[in-house]
């Protein structure tokens, strides 16, 4: 039966969009028929300002990306200028930036969780999932003082050692997330209701998924077995051991599940991140070589040059950010700013493959299919 | 023996009732008493819904806080127990937003059709031994009907707004709702079958004593399927979580209500709350027995009915709390899936339901086992 079409705008404010997205929806009476994505809503500048500021005054910029986890957003920039300038790192900084992003992921997979809960119309999951992110947040609040913008990874290092008491507070956290995980599944996995919402919905093929250019927990949900930390391992990765949580069906349940795993995986990193870290130094500079620190912020602060200057070159640098793959490309001309800055973040990428997946579907299906895919606004519109 | 001759009975054991109806029959208009009488008796029903609703949404944020971790309202009131006087007065003293292109008329109405029947659906509800505003023969019917009025109200608030969300939410509304009446509808007449009578004190009644001293003779144990279908389908009238589709405001952003602001909002609001209470009274009416309990033998007259009136409100309160329960663990379901659900299995279900019951009931009359 022919009816007449209806434009809907969903967006760009919408309970459900996380942010201001906003969608261009043709319908055929419940079914979507067509959906175009208008974007820039929250678009800021942040590349044209990497440009403009100095190597180390861009750090805290990157934090407003994926605002969601903004440590391994600090740990992809920094990453790039350190193999730009060529900077080596110690150790044991490594280490704590790995705590740091394992944990930060745990943090982003709740909050994606318990979003997409709520879309769905379950109230519950993202108050149990908030408990639990807060007592993250606080472990991050010890870290470095902040809770979510934490400028806390810096060229050469970290900006200071983990504080007394830190470690035994995360143990905690690990051994409640355990059972916590635990709790979720049993409220949300085996939920009739759930299963019908998510199953066989906002499916998309392998090879789809790899067209689009998505990655992260929205590829490995189509079965794809890619993840940058072990297909191009950098920092401590090679040394630790950890699965690749892949899953086949393709569908919003994959997507959701490969998370859950993600998340018992990310604690499986931490135990092996405490057990092994070493004692050691937090920093290092271009000048100097590796510090003998005693972690104080002002002295790490002191130690690395305010102002230095990469030789001329260019880079692009990635990682596996909880929501896929991070990338920043940065052009040096050899002064104190960089030529460009160019961010390739995996929010745009995977929301790219949004009409694809929905196309037939309707808009409930859109919601739940979006959820999975697990965007923020800051990180697409940059 | 209604709430009209309660009144009157008090009246008369206080001595009251013969020289106020002398008076009154002195100046030829005894029908004035009769008025005066059914008015207070809706003057306390009023009180009672509105305060109930009140209290409801009180005991809405406190389960939701309770499954979720939280503490809610605290802050008014004993554990917050006046935050419903203080939305009150807020919404009261919110702007009364008319959009430029709605239909002002309708968008006016359509609280108002709301609110009333939400009202109204409390006259046949039987609260307690004698608390009962009107026994009507025709109850049940009269409750099924006057629930159908909702539907209406929803479209034309949905429509009168002028606004594609709002029409959506209230196209769905309507077809959630015309389609959960039919299971309804049928798992109700299910227990009619057993009482042949509509009257909902005669279906009370029906559930009074017990089998072999220990099993009430609720009709939950005779119609267990009926019950469930009947849960299930009154839940979707009520258009709470798992089939808040009227509502769905991760889709519509708040459905059909979306341009209402203030007081209209809060009609809305009112009625959604009173649509709970009144269906969880029927729920209990029908399957739990009503107000029957066990009723101690010492206790004067009087007290009969207070007595009858606990049982009658805890029963309620804890279909309440299911309801609530429900709504915290449970996503909602997509539009489609709910109907597929309303048409494809709960009403073949029901009518098998019917059929067995029929059939049951025959051979019980014509003594056949």
């Amino acid at each position: 039966m022919e009816t007449d079409e209806l434009i809907i705008n969903l967006g760009p404010v919408h309970p459900s969009t996380h942010g201001v997205l906003r969608f261009k929806l043709r319908m055929d009476g419940e079914i979507i028929k067509d959906c175009r994505i208008v974007l820039g809503y929250l678009h800021r500048g942040t590349e044209k300002l990497g440009e403009m500021k100095t190597y180390l005054q861009f750090v805290p910029y990157t934090d407003r990306l994926d605002y969601i986890s903004a440590m391994p957003n600090n740990y992809a920039y920094v990453k790039a200028v350190e193999e730009l300038a060529g900077i080596e790192v110690p150790l044991r900084a490594e280490y704590i930036r790995v705590l740091a992003m394992e944990l930060n992921r745990i943090v982003n997979h709740i909050v994606s969780i318990g979003s997409l809960l709520l879309d769905l119309g379950a109230t519950t999951m993202i108050m149990w999932g908030f408990r639990e992110r807060e007592n993250a947040l606080q472990l991050f609040e010890m870290l470095c003082g902040a809770r979510m913008t934490f400028n806390y990874i810096k060229p050469g290092g970290v900006r200071e050692d983990i504080p007394d008491g830190f470690i035994p507070k995360l143990n905690e956290f690990i051994d409640d997330m355990e059972k916590r995980i635990v709790d979720y599944e049993q409220l949300i996995n085996d939920n009739e209701i759930f299963l019908m919402r998510m199953k066989k919905i906002g499916v998309i093929s392998a090879e789809d998924a790899v067209n689009y250019g998505m990655t992260g927990p929205a590829l490995r949900g189509s079965g794809v077995n890619y993840d940058i930390r072990k297909y191009e391992p950098y920092s401590i990765y090679p040394d630790i051991d950890f699965r690749v949580c892949v899953r086949s069906e393709g569908d919003s349940y994959a997507r959701y599940m490969v998370r859950i795993d993600e998340m018992k995986e990310s604690l499986h990193i931490l135990r092996q991140v405490v057990d092994t870290m070493p004692k050691a130094e937090v920093v290092s500079s271009p000048k100097y070589g590796i510090a003998p620190m005693t972690g104080t912020a002002s002295t790490v602060m002191t130690y690395f040059p305010r102002i230095f200057t990469p030789p001329q070159g260019e880079v692009y640098s990635r990682i596996e950010a909880p929501k896929g793959e991070l990338g920043f490309y940065i052009v040096s001309d050899g002064t104190t700013k960089p030529y460009r800055v160019k961010i390739r973040s995996p929010s745009f990428c995977n929301l790219t493959a949004i009409p694809e997946m929905v196309k037939g579907l309707k808009i409930p299906d859109l919601i739940a299919a979006f959820g999975t895919i697990d965007v923020v606004l800051g990180d697409v519109d940059r | 023996m209604n709430a009209y001759e309660l009144i009157v009975n008090i009246l008369t054991a206080l001595g009251a009732y013969e020289p106020v109806l002398n008076i009154f029959k002195a100046h030829g208009a005894e029908y004035v008493l009769k008025v005066i009488i059914v008015f207070v008796e809706i003057v306390v029903l009023m009180a009672f819904v509105l305060v109930t609703v009140m209290f409801l949404t009180w005991m809405e944020r406190k389960v939701v806080a309770m499954v979720q971790v939280r503490y809610g309202p605290m802050v008014t009131g004993p554990r917050g127990l006046l935050q419903p006087v203080m939305d009150g007065i807020k919404l009261m003293g919110k702007e009364d937003i008319i959009p430029e292109k709605a239909d002002k008329w309708l968008f006016t109405l359509a609280p108002f059709i709301v609110f009333i029947p939400a009202i109204l659906v409390f006259v046949p509800i039987p609260f307690g031994d004698y608390l009962i505003i009107s026994d009507l023969r025709v109850g049940l019917l009269y409750i099924i009907a006057i629930s159908a009025i909702s539907p209406v109200a929803i479209l034309l608030a949905g429509w009168a707004s002028n606004n594609k969300y709002s029409l959506l939410g209230a196209m769905r509304a309507v077809a959630q709702d015309i389609s959960y009446t039919i299971p309804l509808a049928l798992a109700a007449i299910a227990v009619v079958l057993f009482t042949g009578s509509l009257s909902t004190v005669d279906i009370v009644n029906a559930q009074s004593g017990t089998w072999f001293g220990i099993i009430p003779k609720w009709f939950i144990f005779l119609q267990p399927l009926g019950f469930i279908l009947f849960l299930i389908a009154s839940i979707a009238e009520m258009g709470r979580i798992p089939f808040d589709f009227q509502e769905s405001e991760s889709e519509l952003v708040a459905g059909f209500f979306i341009e209402y602001s203030g007081m209209k909002f809060a009609m809305f609001f009112l009625a959604e709350y009173a649509h709970l209470f009144a269906v969880s009274a029927i729920v209990v009416t029908l399957f739990l027995g009503g107000w029957n309990g066990p009723i101690p033998s010492f206790l004067p007259a009087f007290a009969v009915p207070l007595v009858s009136l606990v049982y009658f409100l805890i029963k309620t309160y804890a279909v309440i709390f299911f309801a609530m329960w429900l709504r915290d663990t449970v996503p909602r379901v997509r539009i489609d899936q709910l109907l597929n659900l309303g048409w494809k299995i709960m009403v073949p279900l029901a009518l098998l339901n019917l059929l067995v019951t029929g059939f049951l009931v025959t051979i019980l009359a014509n003594g056949v086992i």
